[in-house]
């Protein structure tokens, strides 16, 4: 079973996404995914590889480019192996992702690569100005919304973006990633932002929390 | 000791009268002519005046020619989006296709009007000035243009997987690099920075670096008709810094992410640190608060020269208030005086 030796089968999908080696991640993937339960392999394996690839970018261990390759490779595998009924969550809020104003779609890109290989369905609004986000959000009755920036005023336009929801009654969660974050370490709370991710691999886990909070304030107002 | 000598004398690794600081500003000359960000860029004369008002009101210890970062896909034929409140961005990659990559050429510098703004602006600084400060001229390394000629995810993917297509790609953009920055050098910039973020361990593995990036700016810099600084522009150096030093460069900027004690025992006697206060930071730091940062960035990488005190990515943010910089000025001129144990 999966869960007997993780660590160890963690560390060689780890070692052999960052090789970029494809035999060796299929073969992996043939060998050890239960032919029931194709995401528990992908929660227990690939997603755990992933944290760990990104905290290794975060401490210096390893590069953007290897991680963004990494990601890649991981989404391919899974895509060529899993159907998509499979990894599709049955229960999740309703998500988006979005690059805001910058033309720089890396960091949006890997996020959605991640959120891809945990199961996670989700709008990808690619770059996007805010008033377009904004109508796009309430059009798609977005509860979370993941947003990727690279320059310092387009971090600065999220605090916008927070009034405007705030205003028109919006609850949505607004998770942020990029580099102004990495360098300002209150910078997320200084634009209300609900959650920062300091690497890609960090998404499902803050998705999760901000669906916890969600339900916790659905569960408020009921009371 | 003017500027232009007291850079000079910290290049050479000796102390001078005081660590020398580059405040190196763009759009804050608009700021100081009441004009919006495009209108400033939109003239040499703008920037020109720009430069001169901006050195004399925080007496730093440069002028810096730098436009902004889209300058040369712009004349590749990319898209600039100026903004009211943040540097000029690049906009659609002008490059849509990999294929394309084997029809692409190098812009002609002479027929260029935005970078003959850029020289002309050079030419006249360096007249108005009377050399008494060095002036910055610029280029994006063949290595790191590619990420606005191609979008960054796309780049990377040449990089690793169409071998062929990333040299024809760096090809292009070397001969555009070394007339770009020998016209600057002509028109009057004392020496190059050459912008290479996409070298740092932070964006590719050293290994990686060695047979790319390395090799490139060893090429680059070697053909270039002046001395040249390697920026990183926020990426991490420390685990390169020997590699950079062989690649002939004179001045390393590095950031606030490397440990500056580190960077000075890499870099003591053989190349000159620039940095690295956090620039994004910065925008919000408090007068007690900026004063401690210059006084610790000096009191490590200060001793024995080698050392210009500059923000950590080569372009001080919009958001940065004036309050912020003279504090910064300030404090060089208090604390920054060699001999240094006195002053921190």
């Amino acid at each position: 079973m999966v869960a007997e030796d993780s660590n160890e089968k963690i560390r060689t999908f780890y070692d052999s996404l960052l090789a970029l080696d494809r035999i060796a991640l299929s073969r992996h993937l043939h060998q050890y995914v239960p032919a029931s339960q194709p995401t528990r392999y992908v929660e227990e394996i690939v997603v755990p590889a992933l944290e760990a690839i990104g905290k290794d970018w975060e401490t210096g261990k390893i590069s953007l480019a290897e991680v963004y390759m990494s990601s890649r490779i991981a989404e391919e595998l899974i895509d060529s192996l899993f159907t998509t009924k499979h990894l599709v969550r049955r229960e999740q809020p309703r998500l988006a992702v979005a690059a805001l104003q910058d033309y720089h779609l890396l960091g949006k890109r890997m996020v959605a690569t991640v959120l891809r290989s945990a199961g996670f369905k989700f709008e990808d609004y690619g770059q996007i100005e805010l008033g377009e986000l904004l109508s796009r959000m309430e059009r798609d009755r977005i509860e979370i919304i993941l947003i990727s920036v690279l320059m310092l005023p387009s971090a600065l336009k999220i605090r916008e973006l927070r009034e405007r929801l705030s205003r028109s009654g919006s609850r949505a969660k607004i998770i942020v990633g990029g580099a102004p974050f990495r360098f300002d370490a209150g910078l997320w709370r200084e634009v209300g932002a609900d959650a920062v991710g300091l690497f890609a691999s960090d998404a499902p886990r803050l998705v999760e929390a901000m669906a916890e909070a969600l339900a916790q304030q659905e569960k408020g107002d009921r009371a | 000791m003017n500027s232009f000598e007291r850079v000079m004398t910290t290049l050479d690794h000796r102390e001078a009268d005081r660590v020398p600081f580059f405040l190196l500003l763009t759009m804050h000359g608009a700021r100081e002519l009441g004009l919006s960000i495009r209108e400033y860029f939109s003239s040499p004369d703008n920037v020109v005046e720009g430069q001169l008002r901006l050195r004399r009101k925080y007496r730093h210890d440069c002028y810096y020619g730098f436009w902004y970062a889209p300058l040369e896909v712009e004349a590749f034929g990319g898209d600039v989006i100026f903004l009211e409140d943040g540097p000029p961005n690049s906009g659609t990659p002008p490059v849509r296709h990999i294929e394309d990559i084997g029809r692409l050429t190098p812009p002609n510098i002479a027929q260029n009007r935005k970078l003959q703004h850029v020289l002309t602006a050079i030419a006249r600084i360096r007249e108005k000035s009377g050399n008494d400060a060095p002036i910055l001229g610029v280029v994006m390394s063949p290595f790191s243009l590619p990420i606005m000629q191609l979008g960054f995810n796309i780049y990377i993917e040449l990089l690793f997987e169409h071998p062929d297509l990333f040299d024809r790609l760096i090809a292009v953009n070397q001969e555009f690099c070394v007339n770009w920055a020998n016209a600057q050098l002509e028109a009057g910039a004392t020496a190059i920075c050459y912008f290479d973020p996409v070298s740092s361990p932070t964006i590719v593995p050293r290994e990686k670096y060695l047979k790319t990036g390395f090799q490139i700016a060893k090429n680059m810099l070697g053909s270039i008709h002046g001395a040249c600084a390697i920026h990183l522009a926020s990426g991490r150096t420390v685990p390169i810094i020997d590699d950079i030093v062989r690649s002939g460069a004179k001045v390393l900027g590095v950031s606030c992410d490397d440990d500056l004690r580190s960077v000075k025992r890499a870099c003591e006697g053989r190349i000159t640190i620039l940095g690295n206060l956090n620039g994004i930071e910065m925008r919000r730091w408090k007068p007690t608060e900026t004063e401690a940062k210059v006084k610790e960035a000096i009191s490590i990488a200060g001793p024995g020269g080698g050392f210009i005190l500059a923000d950590n990515h080569g372009e001080i943010p919009w958001q940065v208030p004036d309050d912020v910089l003279m504090t910064i000025s300030e404090a060089v001129h208090r604390f920054g005086r060699y001999p240094l144990a006195g002053t921190l």
